[in-house]
Parts: structure tokens; sequence; C-alpha cells
């Protein structure tokens, strides 16, 4: 195995950054056993009315819309033969599985008897539910998605034999990750076609289930470029000339996508709003909160991206992803919090308590830690020097 | 045949028996793919 | 160029069946009409009699074994708040103030015991089951604690022991399930002095419901509620006081949740039988373009190699030919050399000879000669 000195940084343990995580994960812990040894009432707001909070709300909804980018930069670079991402397609895949693993991670939280997870799945079947299709979906995908990224730890691990065997299977694994990736996405928001009582008019639609999945998309891209540029910043001791070479065609890409699935996602809500006859909703608060949401923070950016890429202006679309990730958490606060139980007086409504935050501040600081341990330690960021070329 | 008085119970039983079809095309597709492809000059996957 | 527009084209593709399926919603059991089960049974609640006494609070809270509440039953003053279901309270009676006429209407609140529950099509476990009596029941033994139930219930009825961190249970009223099977009657309506609730066989019901608006048109709003609501409800409510007054909802339709939601749901096996052919054809395709761009390539180097071959043998033969020539010339210049040596012997062979026989005569000779 050939040297990589540059590679080995030796960093100083305590840096500004590495002071707010730790004292995240410290007051994350005390949160748990607060959580697991008093029930949900000691941490959160939620009540009967209001079921479902930002655990639900930004740990699922966000978190498996902005782990999308490991089916998108992987079906670009296996199935529509896009090769020259494929730099690319290691780290996405590495946060898609880890957005999923804590996506689940955060479950554990928010429902009341954890260890019965598994029971839709092994034990018995509510095939009515769209929870049900997402919950199998997700089991699913975060095993294909372990799967997918153990080539890397193999190579760290060096068994080159296993790690061949799986990288035979790219393809079929790719496909699968694609089809169920598809259904969860959109899953996610059928499971709000259940509720044209509660959620607002301008949110609810029977074509909840394509806008999930299309803004998925752009989300999976905007948040690939968005730790593309992380990473650049932090981790650049750690990459290699290949990754390098490839990001501005990579970022200059995306970017490209990302702005034409969003005009195409702009299109189809305006088709949801004249479907249902909409436009009187407008004209109201909640109808400018919409199109604050669809022209501020999904048209707008789309715009910005296309002005990035005709000039390659790769800082502009870098800013520009942020801009999106914000738009997509928007959009899924609207559909799980703000324009939920738009009906009720406001007494009634739930806001999120401190600890809840905080819980789900944990929880993106853990995926913080460990993504800084896999791409120190395991090729992610670079090619192997025993395996390259030929993955 | 069963008996159903709802769409609930209706939809349980036949969504039921249509995870299971799919569970079985997620199996067969590939391999009829392999056997569809069987033939042709070595195809690298990778 | 590349990825932008075929991606989108490609899953546009599919995308616009996964939108067909989802606009439509009667996919659901094809043509079938489902009407309940013919024993289900109800409540009616005549809510032109109900006079807030909270009798049936108080039962409900006995025959369930619920936790007492801090206000007693016959404290009448808990009806000035408006109040939900909680984990231990499953039913309430909540008073409302109509217009100027200082008229009271109370209404009494608790599951309505849905014909095509939300609750039991939003629970990924099957932990609610509508009972051919009519009884939605809620099976704690396999309750993950998701809470989807709550969400998707268009009546807000389930609760959640929020406060308990190892056995939390979803609660609502059972329509007392357990003392119908022992044949007794509800606990609520039991106790109901003023018969504001009567339990009976949900068709019958609705039969004297009609009969009482028919009788009373000036007492009752011509409208039952339950009877269409939600795909329609166990519970039945008439009142001569408009729904939305007194807290129901009108709004919600008369499409049930497992409408609402099989188009998406139908869409997903759609996706699981299409998307491989889609995106294995999409593989196929780029993996046909490289290969062909590959082949193209290799017949480029290919003809390169060709034309340089050509010129090679070009070259070749040229070299051939021109040693061919110079072997000739060569050979020529042999052939040459060797007869003008020949010549020249027999020449000066015969120089000699003459010179030799000729001693006399020689000048005439070589005058000839030269
Ligand atoms: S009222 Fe709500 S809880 Fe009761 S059966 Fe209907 S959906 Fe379920
Ligand atoms: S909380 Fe329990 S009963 Fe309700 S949907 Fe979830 S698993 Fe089913
Ligand atoms: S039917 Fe039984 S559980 Fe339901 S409200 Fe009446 S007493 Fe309570």
């Amino acid at each position: 195995m050939m040297e990589r000195p540059s590679r080995i940084s030796i960093k100083p343990m305590i840096t500004p950054i590495n002071v707010v995580l730790g004292i995240i994960l410290a007051i994350g812990c005390v949160l748990t056993v607060l959580r697991f040894t008093g029930g949900l009432s000691v941490v959160t707001n939620l009540d009967d009315n209001n079921p479902w909070g930002i655990w639900i709300g930004f740990d699922l909804l966000c978190g498996v819309a902005l782990a999308a980018g490991g089916y998108t930069t992987s079906s670009a670079c296996y199935i529509f033969g896009l090769k020259r991402y494929h730099s690319a397609v290691r780290p996405a895949i590495l946060t898609a599985f880890l957005g999923y693993a804590l996506v689940v991670l955060a479950l554990h939280y928010d429902v009341g008897r954890p260890w019965r997870l598994p029971f839709p799945i092994f034990w018995q079947q509510g095939t009515t539910s769209l929870l049900f299709e997402v919950g199998l979906c997700v089991f699913l995908y975060l095993t294909v998605l372990f799967v997918e990224f153990t080539p890397a730890a193999f190579e760290w691990l060096g068994f080159p034999k296993l790690r061949e065997k799986i990288v035979k299977l790219t393809i079929l694994l790719t496909i699968l990750g694609v089809v169920l990736s598809t259904l969860h996405q959109s899953s996610l928001g059928a499971l709000y076609t259940i509720v044209p009582s509660k959620l607002h008019p301008l949110w609810y639609s029977g074509y909840l289930p394509v806008y999930f999945f299309i803004s998925s998309m752009f989300a999976g891209l905007s948040m690939v470029l968005f730790e593309g540029s992380l990473a650049h910043k932090y981790m650049h001791d750690k990459m290699d000339e290949t990754h390098l070479r490839e990001s501005e065609g990579i970022v200059l890409g995306f970017g490209k996508a990302a702005s034409f699935i969003m005009a195409g996602y702009v299109a189809i809500k305006v088709i949801g709003l004249s479907v249902d006859n909409n436009w009187h909703y407008l004209f109201t608060g909640y109808g400018a909160w919409f199109l604050l949401e669809l022209i501020g923070f999904v048209a707008l950016p789309a715009f910005v991206y296309a002005i990035g890429v005709r000039e390659k202006n790769i800082r502009l679309i870098q800013r520009t992803a942020v801009w999106t990730v914000l738009g997509i958490i928007l959009n899924r606060f609207n559909i799980s919090l703000i324009a939920f139980n738009w009906h009720l007086p406001s007494a009634e409504r739930y806001f999120p308590g401190w600890m809840e935050i905080a819980v789900s501040l944990f929880i993106v600081a853990i995926g913080i830690v460990i993504y800084r341990f896999v791409t120190t330690h395991m090729p992610i960021l670079y090619e192997h020097p025993d395996y390259r070329s030929d993955h | 045949m069963e008996i159903f008085y709802s769409l609930q119970e209706f939809m349980t039983y036949s969504k039921g028996i249509t995870y299971l079809i799919m569970g079985a095309i997620l199996i067969l597709m590939p391999l009829y793919w392999l056997f569809l492809t069987d033939r042709d000059e070595k195809k690298e996957t990778y | 160029m590349g990825i932008s527009r075929r991606k989108f084209l490609g899953w546009f593709g599919g995308l616009s069946a996964t939108a067909a399926t989802a606009a439509s919603t009667a996919i659901a059991g094809g043509n079938h009409h489902f009407e309940g089960h013919p024993d289900t049974m109800g409540v009616l609640h005549d809510i032109n009699r109900c006079i807030g006494c909270r009798k049936c609070e108080e039962a409900c809270n006995t025959v369930n074994e619920l936790p007492k509440p801090e206000k007693p039953f016959d404290d009448l003053s808990v009806l000035d708040q408006k109040r939900r279901t909680h984990a231990d309270v499953y039913t309430v009676v909540n008073q409302f103030k109509i217009g100027n006429e200082k008229k009271h209407v109370h209404v009494k609140k608790q599951c309505n015991h849905c014909m095509e529950p939300a609750c039991a099509s939003a629970c990924f476990v099957k932990a609610f089951k509508k009972m051919p009596n009519g009884s939605v029941v809620y099976d704690e033994s396999v309750c993950v604690g998701c809470r989807y139930c709550m969400i998707a219930c268009p009546f807000n009825i389930p609760a959640y022991e929020y406060d308990n961190a190892f056995s939390p249970k979803v609660t609502k009223c059972t329509l007392c399930y357990p003392r119908v099977q022992k044949g007794l009657l509800p606990g609520c309506v039991e106790a109901c002095p003023k018969e504001a609730l009567i339990y009976g066989n949900r068709k019958e019901l609705i039969k004297i419901a009609r009969e009482r608006i028919n009788k009373h048109p000036d007492q009752y709003i011509d409208h039952i509620y339950g009877e269409h609501e939600m795909g329609g409800t166990s519970w039945l409510y008439i009142s001569g006081t408009p729904f939305s007054e007194i807290g129901m909802r009108e709004d919600l339709g008369v499409t049930s949740a497992p409408e609402l939601t099989s188009g998406p749901l139908s869409a997903v096996p759609i996706v699981v039988g299409l998307w491989p052919v889609l995106l294995t054809g999409i593989y196929a395709i780029s993996k046909r373009k490289d290969k062909v761009a590959e082949e193209e390539k290799a017949e480029a180097v290919k003809a390169a190699e060709n034309a340089a071959d050509e010129e090679m043998k070009k070259q070749i033969a040229k070299i051939k030919q021109d040693a061919a020539k110079d072997k000739e010339a060569a050979i020529k210049r042999e052939v040459k050399n060797a007869l003008d040596e020949a010549a020249k012997e027999a020449e000066e062979k015969a120089k000699a000879a003459a010179e030799l026989t000729e001693t006399a005569d020689a000048a005439p000779e070589k005058k000839e000669d030269e």
C-alpha cells in the first residue's frame, strides 16, 4: 500500500466546531435519558391534537428528502451512464446511508414503543397504511445503502474478494435503490393524502406523492452540492486528484439538473393549484406563505442555479444549493406543521419545545461526527490506490 | 371467496397479496433479465 | 446536455403514470361497493334532547375504569370550556351558546366508529379493527406508538399516553365492546336520563332519525350527521342547530379514508412492476451508447490502422518494386557487364588472332573496328 502522508491530517482537537458538537452531544445524552424514562411529555410539546412534531417534520421528512442524494447520484452515474460523476457517488452513498440510519434513530425517540418498530414488517402488516409502505421501503433501502457502502469499508479493512462480489451487484443495487426511493419518497407525501380536512388546501393535493418525489430529486442534488462544498472546505486534504478534477463538472451538471427539475416542480405545483381550483386561497395569509415557498424557495433558486450554470459560477451554485435545501425544509415544515391543523385556534397549535429541537440537533451532530470519522478513515473522497479505476 | 363488508377489509386483503407479488417481481425481474441477456457477448457488469 | 434532460425525461415517463393513478381515486375496489356489515350497531345521538348532565361521561369513566378527574362529574362548570377526548377521557360533552337567545346546546363527543375507519386505514400494524357489530377496537399488544392514527382521524378522537414511558397506549371509546359482548348496553347509553342516546342497528337508527326529522321539520335540520360523513359512521347525530355551529365539521366530505389513500397505494405496485423495466432500459441504452461509442472508436482506430496499412503496403510494394528494379538493373548490369566482358574478350581474342594471323594487312582491319 502506498503512503499517503498528505491525507493524514493532524487537527487540533479543541476547535470551536468540536466544542459546540461536544455540548450538543452532552445535552442530547441527558435528554435521551429523560425521554426514555419519563415519556414523550417530558421532552416534547406534543399533544392529542398535534401528535407529530419536528421529530417527524424535520428528522423524518427532511431527513429522508435530503438523503435523496444517494439515489440521484448513483442512478446518474450507473444507470444514466454519466461516468464523470463517479467520484461523487461514494460521498453521496455515505451521506444517504448515514441520513437514513439517523432517520431510523430519530424514529426511536418519536414512537412510543421503539422496540416494536420491527412489528409492522415482521409481525402484523398494516397493508392499507402508507406508513407501512414508508417503513418497509426505508427498512429495505437502508439495507441496500448499507450493502452499497460496504465496498469502501472492505477496501479500508482489506477484504478484496468480498468487495469484488459486492461491486458486481452495483447495477442491481442501484436499480433497487431507485425503486425503493421512488416509493418511500412519494409515500411520505402520500401520508398526508388521508387528511384533506386537516391540511390547508394549498398544500393538500392528490399529487402530494408526486410533489414529494420530484422535490426529493432536487433536494438530493442540492444536498450533494452543499456537502461537497463543506467537504472541500474541511476535508480538502482527504480528496484525491480525480475527486478534485471532477468536482467542477459535478457542480455544473448537478446545478443544471436541479434547476430544470425545479422548473418542472413549479409547473406541477401550478397544475395542482389549477386542478383543485385553489386560486382564491392565494390571496389569503396562507396564500402569501405558499407563494413565498414556491417562488422564493423554488422558482428563484432554480433561476439562480441557471445563472450559476450559464456563468460557470461554482460559488453561486453552491450557495443556491443551501437556499434550495432551506426551501425543502420549509416545504416539509409547512406540510407537517404549519399548514397542518390550520383550522385549529392558535392556542391549540403546536410549537416545538427547546428539548425537541435539542434532540434533533443531537441527531444531526451524531451524523457529523460519524461522517468525519468515516471520511478520515475510509476511501470515500479519494480512490483507494489498490482499487483505482476499477469501481 | 371471502366476503368483505368494508373497503378497508378488502384493501387489507388485496394489498396484502399485492405486496407479496411485488416481492416476487423484484426477485424475478433481474433473473429474467439475466436469462434474456445470457447469450449476449459477455457484458461487463460493474 | 446529459443529466438534466435525460434524467428528467426518463423519470417523467413513469411519473405521468404515477400521477394518473394518484389523481383518480376510484381504483380502490374496482367497481365494488361496500355497505358495511349488516349487523353493524351504532348510537343515535339526538342533540336536541341532550341536557349536558355529564351522566354519560361519568358512566364511561366507570365502565372503562378510568382515573377519576379532578372536578367531579356533577360539576357543570367544566362545560364552559371546549374540551376534547384525552388519554383518560373517552367522551366529553361540550356546550355551545347559540346566537343571542341564550340557548345552550350540548353535544356528546367520542369516537364515531367509522364505517371505513381512518385510524384503521392508517395504522401500519393493523392495531385497529372494525368489528362486525360496529365497534372499532384497538389492540394494544401490537401498537408501536407512531400516532399516525391520530393524524388520520378526521374527528380528532384518538388520544395518547404521552407521559407513559414504557407502555404508552392510544386510547379511545370502544363502543363498549366488552359490555356489548356480554349483552349489556354501552355505559353512556344506559346512563343517559333523557334518551338522547339510542343504541341499535345502524340501519334502524337511520330510519328512526329520518322519521324524527320528517315528523318535526321545524325542530331538526334535514341532515343526519354520520350517515355519509367520511364514508359514514356508526354514531349518528341529529340536531336543530347547524352542525358547524356546534363544533362538528361539515366540510369533511363523504370520501372515506381508504378511498383517499387508494390512489397512491395503487401506484406503489405499478412502480415496482415498471421501474425496473424502465431503469434497465435506460441503463441498457446508455450502456449501448457507450458500446457504440466504443465500437466507433475501435472502428476509427481500425480505419486508421487500415489506412496506415495501405500506406505501408504501398510503401512495401514500392520498396519491393524498387528493390526489384534495382535487382533487375543489377542483373542487367551484370549481364551487360558479362556480355560486355565476353564481347571484349571475344574482341580481344579476335584482335589477338587477327594480330596473329594478319601481320601484314593490319591497317585496314583496325580502321573497320573503329
Ligand atoms: S372516529 Fe376516528 S378513531 Fe373513531 S373510528 Fe373514526 S377514524 Fe377511528
Ligand atoms: S399509534 Fe399505534 S394504533 Fe396508532 S397508527 Fe401507530 S401503531 Fe397503529
Ligand atoms: S360507548 Fe362506552 S366507551 Fe364509548 S363513550 Fe359510551 S361509555 Fe364510553
